[in-house]
């Protein structure tokens, strides 16, 4: 079964060549694919599946990604539950 | 508890420094049980084991380290998948949260594996320096922090070095006694850790990849319905009292009537949004999930007025056409969360978007059904 694609062109997702120095933590920690390491430097090939959970900027020891992650979700009820409670650092459903 | 933890623990590992517990491997008819009950948010907020180390098999100072978060139910993943296995477990306090929900709000971090390495004391019970984390925990964990923070250098002075100074320049300063602990992504499923260890700790591509089939959707269901319910009673009490009002006054009769039958159909909008758009969700051809449940909501509509259940009144089907749809399409929004591939940028677009959408739909078609009793 193919992977499910969410909306084209939001992710915030940004990689600084320069900085990387092909050690590939990005590759291994992304649950989507979206890095490739080619020719000793890491390249984003799917930017679209990307899900800004945020494991690749935390384990790029190079600091060369930066991704707007939140809570490491994209999850309506936390955004809503938020904006009603003030900003915690819980999404506020007891499921996750 | 006590109880519990007997069904759990069959037995003891003594080490050089201290005894561990040692965790069947087999879970019994009590861990199933508990985990049909926590999809149904059942004793949900109790559903953990304690933080520390536990092994399974007999493990020995050479064994591998697996660490988790302490929900019950990621724990038993873990264990169950380790059966044959003696290995070492290290719950990381996560306060009964999984480990990916707990990496994204920074419970499952480095911080609290630094933390739970030191005080379980790990580094004398095993003689290697490497920790296998599940991959979706490096949301929280950084490897290369986890590796310098642990590391151990000459003469620390007591109470002086904070954790987070601690050895952040000991290889620099070339003191170090003992190396830190090298953390090694293993498989985002627990059911691929015997692959991954044959594979000599290689995670192949699919074993990083988190999918969102079928049986992952229907998993989920049961938890976004039972704690979406209150949003669901309180629609029931808004409708009743709207059903109330007639050209006359107050109609109880009506309210009672009418009330029952937009009860229903609220129903059925609410479960279209929050079942029936999950399962077929990558068959409805739109992006946004709001959308998604949007369409199916209009199906459900279009059905339930070509059987006659929309009532007569023009204004009545023209509310229902606008208030079931709009329903379906907030609750299929809220299954965002449980998703694995939604991003926090793509659900703040898309609700944008469809937030005004739905409060302009459900504001007219309150007043539509209001005008319908009215005439």
């Amino acid at each position: 079964m193919k992977t499910m694609v969410y909306i084209k062109d939001v992710v915030t997702l940004e990689l600084n060549q320069d900085k990387c120095n092909g050690c590939g933590m990005c590759v291994k920690v992304c649950p989507h694919g979206v890095f490739n390491i080619e020719m000793g430097k890491a390249q984003i090939v799917k930017q679209d599946y990307c899900m800004e959970c945020g494991a690749c900027a935390l384990n790029c020891p190079q600091v060369a990604i930066t991704v707007l992650s939140g809570l490491g979700c994209g999850c309506a009820t936390g955004i809503i539950e938020n904006y009603f409670a003030g900003n915690r650092k819980d999404c506020g459903c007891s499921s996750c | 508890m006590k109880q519990k933890k007997n069904s759990l623990i069959t037995g003891t590992v003594f080490t050089q420094i201290n005894e561990v517990p040692q965790v069947a491997t087999k879970l019994n008819r009590k861990d199933y049980w508990g985990a049909v009950k926590v999809r149904w948010l059942i004793g949900r907020d109790h559903y953990l084991v304690a933080p520390g180390l536990y092994a399974t098999g007999k493990p020995d100072e050479s064994s591998d380290v697996f660490v988790t978060a302490n929900y019950k139910l990621s724990f038993d993943h873990l264990r169950k998948n380790l059966d044959g296995i003696n290995a070492w477990i290290l719950v990381l306090d996560t306060k009964g949260v999984n480990v990916w929900c707990a990496a994204g709000k920074g419970t499952f971090g480095t911080s609290e594996l630094v933390h739970r390495i030191r005080v379980t004391r790990l580094g004398m019970i095993v003689n290697h320096r490497k920790i296998i984390v599940p991959q979706l925990g490096a949301v929280g964990i950084a490897a290369h922090l986890v590796k310098s923070l642990t590391t151990v250098c000459a003469k620390p002075i007591p109470g002086t070095l904070k954790q987070s100074q601690t050895n952040a320049n000991a290889h620099v300063s070339g003191e170090i006694v003992e190396p830190g602990f090298r953390v090694i992504f293993g498989p985002v499923r627990a059911k691929d850790i015997k692959a991954f260890i044959q594979n000599r700790y290689q995670t192949t591509t699919e074993m990083r990849t988190v999918t969102f089939n079928f049986s992952d959707r229907i998993k989920l269901l049961t938890v976004d319905i039972v704690y979406a319910r209150y949003k669901l009673f309180a629609a029931f009490a808004i409708m009743f009292l709207l059903s109330a009002i007639d050209s006359q006054g107050i109609n109880l009769y009506q309210a009672i009537n009418n009330g029952l039958t937009a009860m229903i159909l609220i129903t059925l909008a609410y479960f279209t949004g929050i079942l029936i758009t999950p399962v077929f969700l990558p068959y409805i051809p739109v992006r946004m999930f709001a959308f998604k449940g949007l369409i199916s909501g209009f199906f459900l509509s279009g059905i339930l007025f070509l059987t006659g259940d929309l009532g007569i009144g023009y204004f009545g089907i023209a509310a229902w056409f606008l208030l079931l749809p709009a329903i379906s399409s907030f609750m299929t929004m809220n299954f965002t969360g449980a998703s694995t591939f939604t991003s926090l940028s793509g659900v703040k677009k898309e609700m944008k978007i469809f937030v005004p959408i739905q409060i302009f739909m459900v504001s007219i078609g309150l007043i539509l059904y209001v005008i319908n009793n009215l005439t």
